[in-house]
């Protein structure tokens, strides 16, 4: 019971040594530190209980259920813009799921590694119908809020820029102050990615009187990210990941996981995800079973959008580049082969 | 004599009149409303300016707060229900969030289970430090103060009593073999470094297989609680709390250090001090979040809240230093003479003569810089973690909530102003009482 | 009887190093020197072994790249072509802007407070009995936001005073205070405004030779000259006929709104509502901190003095600022400047309403575009420091100034 004693004394928790480690450092602690949102409405969000939910915390569920057996050990650290990645660089965090956009700075000069892009998103302008404004184009004098320590603030500077056209930006500390702000008035427009100004808007007392501009001014690819330098980590969470879009392409679903995984099917790709042929899990230091625990705990990438931001939800985002390749979509997992 | 002088006199009043009562306009609320707001036409002015004010403040806030709906169970429901009452558009507040979460905000994800427990571990703490705070109640109850924070922290993170026991018996133990040696004739560093080494023993050795043998034996535990389920004001409290006690020792240390006539001593203080002091709280705590790891070896990993927690003591120490080193120079110069005149060693008069004092009237000093420090609490929400404004942020990112805006900030701050201003009425009390002790003595 | 000899001065021995007074505290401060070395050694090695592990050693040269960011309220000329260090300067003087202005405020607002606290009319002292309590027991963040969002929700929209029949009006038609922010009318300065510059500047030192010379007659005559209208007078009519002799070189922008496209104001000095609430709320909040000391002050002055300056003929004006100002001050000014401090020290609190002051450009932006938290959070103490260490500079040397002089 000395382990007893150390945390009653100080509460520390060793986290991994060297770089290759933090699988091992996962196992040993029991638990996934897993860096979220501090709020964003069908992302990520707490409920009365405390039990995090959303598109982003099924990404940490999922790596749980696939390396520690329990899609509820995990220890979800809300992260702001601001700290999201040193507290993955630092070792606070094993993995960041927090809609980060992908871009080459971040992957490169800030140490990190994005593993797969579970969203694609774009920034757009969400305005009042009253303002009379159709297109970006005429967004000239405007006033917009913008979430601070996003790419959103450069794309809008570049944006504005390209298009020799000026602007007022009103730096905001996150999602519901900016929704506030944007109600209120006190900016003409609200920028930030799609998804959320669908989301936002959706909550409004009178959706209708807010249209959101046709322009998609940016290419905003969001996914997990982990640090970058342990390749084998970095890879089991990419297949957990391209597990669940594969799943939602061979027609593996919650309820029909364990069935199908009961028995050798026809389709050998669908074996080889279950474990019922070949030993895939081994490659990524995991069992077998690891991607029917992962849909048993989340579902495959169809469900989980559904439940947290799809048509059927409270947010009802349509899927369009969401959508599985075989659909019109961006969305497509490597071959398990 | 009367008679004599009745007869002398062509005409004298030989009855009393009875008492008249003073005139209207010098009475009663006539008199008040003249002395107190009526007094010349800048005192009318001036009343009629506050009116003003007091009506542009409260015609708004009023009708909206008392129209208010308290039961609903999302933001719509709530709107719904303020149009069917009052109409569409009608200001009307939606108190039906705090109804809902207002555990949440109190004790932030704790196990429901679990809620007596934040409440129990702050009365446990008040009663503990009761003594220190009101001196007409008896020394003995001071002998509550040393196992309080075992306890508190057994209530607040839970797991077996015995691990916080058998610590606090290993400070129990090394305390006893410092008091055994020093009767024993051992000089002050032998037996300080004596009653360490038991106590590290004790600790490194026996005190974990003691705790699991006596978990097994007797089981008694609490439900563990992690420190990232705590939110809200039990997190204010939490680490408001254990900092301003934590960073007592280390305050009194860097006051004496400041004072000492030992030049590096002195400087290292100062310039720990002034540093600390010269850089706002948020960066230290950005600091905690983004780089405290950064200075640890590689891999080490605390839980934030301890990180957070360490570094509010850290600047919390700078302060109280700055409030003990008044209370050490508000110290007649006599005392510390008198104290050298008895032949008493430097540490013998810091603990029994001067300190004893100093700390004293140090109190509502101490008080106020945790009214401050309990107020600052609020700052960590920048760096993610759930206190009350933290988690306004995410009770308003689920869909039932999303949009309200007022109401959960108005609750926010009318708990921190009940706790804050009774604080500071206790400060002001006790500090009226000081000026009162002292007086005769000049 | 042994006569005791005359003992040879003590031999010195490794244990005196801790028992002996004279080398007692030389071995203590060697110790603290070591251990705080040692300290240090253990931290900035593991400071520089972690970056070098992350692939990020220490390196300011960030500072130097092309920032890509807009920041709505410059001070200096500033683009998102700029480079880090230029946003830095940027945010360092909108800090000091809030700072300065919010001081100055603050200490208006503290004395208006304090010395209305004491009034007799019982409303008036309840009144700001509330404000003092109010600010000083409820977390200074929420101030701020609440001050923005009423300051968001009380103002109208620029749209509001377009048109033929706008809702809104500017106030004297100079000023429009709108929920994006107040738009003040800028001056702008035309050709000989230089010289209308140098005969105020003129003035000013005027009045000055003019207050010595009344001074040094009082103090040798004894017969006060008329000061305040002298004063006034030479400060305000030679420039006011400089400028109509030079062809009105000054005139102003008054800011405009659009009539095409979004309504927004145009011109004049836009004054942001982050800046507005965020100077508001701190210099409320410091306000009633300022207003406690100076009620203390005024109350530590005994009554004896008053008494007797009215005793000596003094007038109640001069009462209070000859006799009762003076001693006051001794005991206001040393917390009013720690005030001061702490206002600029709680201005890093911008970001609760994203006001672009340092901490939100180079320790907030910059530090996650470039990934160098570090550096930046290296300079953002840095800056505060300096800051700080100035400010309670000029407070050692105030003190020392009207120090009551022990003889």
């Amino acid at each position: 019971m000395r382990a007893t004693m150390w945390g009653a004394a100080a509460l520390i928790v060793a986290a991994g040594a060297a770089s290759a480690q933090t699988l091992n450092d996962v196992r040993s602690r029991g638990v996934l530190n897993c860096g979220v949102n501090t709020g964003l409405t069908g992302f990520a969000e707490p409920d009365a209980q405390g039990v995090w939910q959303g598109f982003d915390v099924d990404i940490c569920r999922a790596v749980a259920a696939a390396v520690l057996n329990d899609p509820m050990a995990v220890n979800f650290v809300p992260t702001t813009g601001q700290t999201r990645f040193t507290a993955l660089s630092s070792g606070e965090i094993d993995l960041l799921a927090r809609n980060s956009t992908w871009t080459f700075s971040r992957d490169t000069e800030l140490r990190l590694d994005f593993v797969a892009v579970n969203y694609y998103d774009g920034q757009g302008f969400l305005v009042p119908r009253a303002l009379g404004v159709a297109s970006a184009q005429e967004l000239d004098g405007a006033t917009i809020c913008i979430q601070t320590g996003t790419t959103t603030e450069l794309n809008l500077a570049d944006f504005f820029r390209v298009n020799n056209i000026s602007y007022e930006p009103v730096p905001i500390a996150n999602d519901d102050e900016g929704q506030q702000q944007y109600l209120a008035g006190a900016c003409d427009v609200y920028t930030t990615d799609a998804s959320g100004l669908a989301s936002v808007r959706a909550t409004f007392e009178n959706p209708d009187d807010h249209v959101i501009l046709p322009e998609i001014i940016s290419k905003e690819p969001l996914g997990p990210v982990v640090r970058h330098g342990d390749n084998e980590w970095a890879d089991l969470v990419r297949w957990v990941f391209y597990a669940m879009v594969a799943a939602e392409e061979l027609g593996i679903t919650q309820d029909n996981v364990a069935e199908m995984a009961s028995a050798p099917g026809d389709n050998p790709e669908i074996n080889r995800l279950l474990g019922t042929e070949d030993e895939y899990g081994t490659m990524i230091g995991l069992d077998a079973q690891w991607a029917v625990r992962v849909i048993e705990a989340v579902g495959n990438y169809g469900e989980s959008f559904e439940r947290h931001i799809g048509e059927g939800s409270p947010i009802g985002l349509a899927r369009g580049l969401n959508a599985q390749w075989t659909d019109g979509g961006l969305i497509y997992a490597p071959p398990f082969r | 004599m009367s008679d004599t002088h009745a007869r002398t006199v062509a005409f004298s009043r030989d009855t009393m009149l009875p008492p008249v009562p003073p005139p209207v306009r010098e009475t009663g609320a006539v008199r008040w409303l003249r002395e107190n707001l009526l007094g010349g036409p800048l005192n009318v002015a001036l009343t009629v300016l506050s009116l003003v004010a007091i009506w542009w403040a409260l015609s708004g806030f009023l009708p909206w707060a008392w129209r208010g709906i308290w039961d609903a169970s999302s933001l719509t429901e709530c709107r719904a229900r303020r149009d069917e009452l009052y109409g569409p558009g009608v200001p009307a507040a939606c108190w039906a969030i705090i109804a809902e979460r207002w555990p949440q905000l109190v004790f932030g994800f704790y196990p429901q289970s679990g809620y007596w427990r934040p409440p129990v571990a702050l009365a446990v703490f008040l009663v503990a430090v009761m003594p220190v705070l009101f001196p007409s109640l008896p020394r003995r109850m001071l002998w509550l103060l040393p196992p309080a924070p075992f306890v508190i922290y057994w209530l607040l993170w839970g797991g077996s009593l015995w691990g916080p026991a058998t610590v606090a018996a290993g400070f129990a133990l090394g305390w006893g073999v410092w008091l055994l040696a020093r009767r024993g004739g051992a000089g002050a560093g032998l037996a300080l470094a004596a009653g360490v080494a038991a106590a590290a023993l004790w600790w490194w050795w026996i005190a974990g297989p003691l705790a699991g043998t006596l978990a097994r034996g007797v089981p008694l535990a609490l439900q563990p609680v992690l420190s990232k389920d705590m939110g809200g004001f039990t997190l204010s409290f939490v680490i408001g709390l254990s900092a301003i006690v934590l960073s007592l020792p280390l305050g009194v240390l860097l006051a004496l250090a400041r004072r000492s006539e030992m030049p590096i001593i002195s400087t290292v203080a100062v310039v720990y001090i002034e540093i600390i002091r010269g850089v706002p709280l948020i960066v230290w705590l950005f600091t905690a979040q983004l780089l405290l790891n950064y200075f640890l070896p590689r891999g080490t990993n605390f839980d934030l809240m301890l990180r957070v927690i360490i570094m509010v003591t850290l600047f919390a120490a700078a302060y109280l230093a700055e409030v003990i080193r008044g209370g050490l120079a508000a110290l007649p110069k006599g005392q510390f003479e008198a104290a050298d005149a008895l032949g008493l060693g430097y540490w013998q008069s810091m603990r029994l003569v001067v300190l004893p004092q100093a700390l004293k009237i140090s109190i509502p000093g101490i008080v106020n810089t945790f009214i401050g420090l309990f107020k600052d609490t609020t700052l960590v929400a920048f760096i993610g973690m759930f206190d009350p404004i933290g988690l306004t942020g995410s009770i308003r990112a689920t869909t039932a909530w999303n949009g309200i805006y007022w109401e959960p900030y108005v609750f926010i701050a009318i708990v921190f102003f009940v706790v804050c201003y009774a604080m500071s009425r206790y400060s002001i009390w006790l500090e009226r009482r000081l000026e009162r002790e002292h007086r005769p003595a000049t | 009887m042994t006569a005791i000899p005359d003992r040879a001065p003590p031999r010195f021995r490794a244990g005196d190093l801790l028992g002996d007074e004279r080398w007692r505290g030389l071995t203590i401060q060697a110790l603290a020197l070591a251990a705080l070395g040692l300290l240090g050694w253990f931290l900035i090695s593991n400071l520089v072994a972690n970056l070098a592990a992350l692939g990020k050693p220490i390196d300011f040269s960030f500072l130097w790249r092309r920032a890509g960011y807009d920041i709505n309220q410059r001070l200096i000329p500033y683009t998102s072509d700029d480079p880090h260090w230029r946003a830095a300067v940027v945010g360092m003087l909108n800090t000091l802007l809030v700072a300065v202005l919010g001081c100055i405020a603050a200490t208006i607002f503290g004395v208006i407070a304090g010395v209305l606290r004491l009034s007799r009319n019982w409303l008036v002292s309840l009144l700001m009995a509330a404000y003092v309590e109010g600010f000083r027991n409820v977390p200074l963040v929420l101030w701020i936001i609440v001050t923005f969002s009423v300051l968001v929700h009380a103002t109208p929209a620029p749209a509001a005073f377009r048109g033929e029949e706008a809702e809104a009006s500017m106030l004297f038609g100079l000023v429009a205070i709108t929920n994006r922010g107040t738009y003040l009318p800028r001056p702008v300065w035309g050709d000989g405004s230089a010289l209308l510059l140098l005969v105020v500047a003129l003035s000013v030192v005027a009045v000055w030779v003019w207050r010595r010379l009344a001074r040094r007659r009082q103090e040798e005559t004894g017969q006060p000259l008329p000061v305040l209208w002298v004063s006034l007078a030479i400060l305000l009519v030679p420039p006011a006929l400089a400028f109509l002799a030079l062809g009105r070189p000054l005139s102003f922008d008054v800011p405009a709104v659009r009539e095409t496209g979004i309504a927004n104001f145009q011109g004049g000095i836009a004054v942001l509502n982050s800046f507005m609430a965020l100077w508001l709320a701190l210099s409320l909040y410091t306000g009633a901190f300022i207003a406690e000391i100076v009620r203390a002050g005024i109350l530590s002055v005994s009554r004896g003095q008053t008494e007797a300056a009215y005793a000596l003929g003094l007038r109640p004006g001069r009462t209070m600022r000859l006799v009762i100002l003076p001693q006051a001050l001794r005991v206001i000014v040393p917390p009013l400047i720690s005030q001061f401090l702490n206002l600029t020290k709680n201005s890093s609190l911008a970001i609760a309403v994203g006001y672009m002051d340092i901490r939100a450009t180079l320790g907030g932006i910059t530090i996650n575009q470039t990934g160098r938290e570090f550096e930046g959070m290296l300079l953002l103490a840095g800056f505060y420091l300096t800051v700080s260490l100035v400010i309670s500079g000029l407070m050692n040397v105030y003190n020392r100034r009207v120090a009551i002089k022990e003889r």
